[in-house]
């Protein structure tokens, strides 16, 4: 049909036809590719996928997740990760394999409202995805602020091979952890650097269908560095 | 046969409507999405005189739980009517009449969204009537599966509704509400129309086997007008500022 290789899409709408496989957000309906969703289709390397313009957050294997514990039993945590399943962390990948629910004060590590960064195991959807915190930039988050931004904007934020999250780290002179399920916690040691930082998050989020939008971030860097 | 006595000229010896329309013609339809803060999709739609709001919730936790399926997401819909949409104060409790519709909307669009992405969770769909002028069964219908697209529910295809009908003895399209009073049958279709399938459809009235054909066939064919303003309405909310590449 055509070859452009990004178009706009709606649920239903073809995008193309022939020898390709149908990955995320499509469906394959005789020999037609077909969006499910509202975005932008992909094709590339014989695969059509769509990018969603809306939607929340669905765990997938080995995601990033910013989650704030919400409660715990006596065997697990469980962390509001921004989804419509909630994250379980089990109480063994705290204490250690020898965790006893009796001698071990589960509130002494992570206590309701704690805020951790974490990555998810399994997510299999025959249960609540299962996380853990133990990992190289994992645990709990003591500082930094929190920004919460749509999930579907997540890639735009980092950009190309992470450009535009770079960019906007080494100018405001500030660390920002992704979580994929839309939430950051950007910390600084500069205040001006930190809502910076923010605004140009902000910006991001509010523009990300525009082109070109790392100049534009650029420039407001730039512009209220002097 | 059928239809109750009126004074309302339903078809003049032009061909023209008592609402001035010609046989074959839909009401002015207009789809705006988005229109909810705090729902995760919505749309409202003015169907000629139907004014419909429509919010979608989900998906989200099944409660109570024992409504909850392991192999896939459930879709609830509720519509209701506002003691406001009619002419005299309707009793703000669900009737009889909205409990069917609700059974019917949500069994129109269980075929489109693909729900098996979400196991445990449900999709709720409100969809609340604030002024009614008949055919608000095919507006709400409209009306819910922009709100699903909006919400980012996966589906296979939109379901666009729209109603034929028979009065003054001709086949009508999209029948009003004097129409569907003094008519002699109102013939509601629910269609995906880049899938070519029927999902709704129910017939109030008698009917001729050649009548019935005429009233598909006109019917699917404002099903395809009322989609192109569906599609219209996504277009605005998402793709509307700023093309991206």
């Amino acid at each position: 049909m055509s070859n452009e290789r990004k178009r706009h899409v709606i649920p239903g709408e073809v995008i193309t036809s022939g020898p390709y496989r149908a990955e995320q957000n499509t469906i394959q309906v005789g020999d037609k590719i077909v969006s499910t969703i509202v975005g932008l289709s992909d094709v590339h390397d014989g695969s059509v996928r769509v990018i969603p313009l809306t939607g929340g957050y669905i765990p997938k294997d080995d995601d990033l997740v910013i989650g704030k514990i919400a409660s715990h039993s006596s065997l697990s945590w469980t962390a509001d990760i921004n989804s419509c399943y909630v994250g379980m962390l089990p109480a063994s990948d705290v204490f250690g394999r020898d965790y006893s629910s009796s001698s071990d004060d589960m509130n002494s590590k992570l206590t309701k409202g704690d805020l951790i960064a974490a990555r998810i195991v399994n997510a299999d959807m025959t249960r609540d995805p299962l996380i853990t915190i133990s990992g190289r930039e994992l645990g709990k988050i003591d500082s930094g602020e929190l920004v919460k931004i749509s999930p579907n904007k997540v890639p735009r934020l980092i950009g190309k091979r992470g450009s535009m999250i770079q960019l906007i780290e080494s100018s405001t002179n500030s660390q920002v952890t992704i979580g994929q399920n839309g939430l950051l916690v950007v910390s600084s040691e500069d205040s001006n650097g930190l809502l910076k930082a923010i605004q140009a998050i902000e910006l991001i989020e509010e523009q990300a269908h525009v082109a070109n939008l790392t100049d534009q971030v650029n420039e407001m860097l730039e512009s209220k560095s002097e | 046969m059928g239809g109750r006595d009126t004074d309302i000229v339903l078809l003049d010896e032009n061909g023209i409507r008592c609402d001035g329309r010609k046989v074959n013609e839909t009401r002015k339809v207009t789809i705006k999405a988005g229109v909810l803060k705090n729902a995760n999709g919505s749309a409202y739609i003015e169907f000629g005189d139907n004014k419909i709001l429509v919010g979608v919730y989900g998906p989200r936790d099944v409660h109570p739980k024992h409504m909850s399926d392991t192999d896939t997401g459930i879709l609830r819909c509720r519509y209701h009517m506002a003691p406001f949409s009619v002419g005299e104060r309707k009793n703000p409790a669900p009737s009889r009449r909205e409990v069917e519709i609700s059974k019917v909307i949500k069994e129109a669009l269980e075929p489109a969204v693909m729900l098996k992405e979400f196991p445990r969770t449900a999709v709720d769909v409100f969809m609340e009537v604030l002024q009614a002028d008949g055919g608000t069964r095919c507006a709400a219908l409209t009306g819910a599966s922009v709100a699903l697209a909006d919400a980012g529910i996966p589906m296979r295809d939109l379901v666009a509704g729209c109603a034929a009908g028979k009065a003054a003895d001709a086949v009508i399209l999209d029948v009003n509400n004097e129409e569907d009073q003094a008519g002699q049958a109102d013939l509601p279709i629910g269609y995906m129309p880049n899938l070519k399938k029927i999902t709704l459809l129910q017939l109030d009235g008698v009917l001729t086997p050649e009548e019935y054909k005429q009233c598909i066939e006109i019917g699917i064919d404002g099903c395809n007008q009322v989609y192109e303003i569906q599609k219209k309405a996504l277009q605005d909310k998402f793709f509307a500022s700023g093309e991206k590449q």
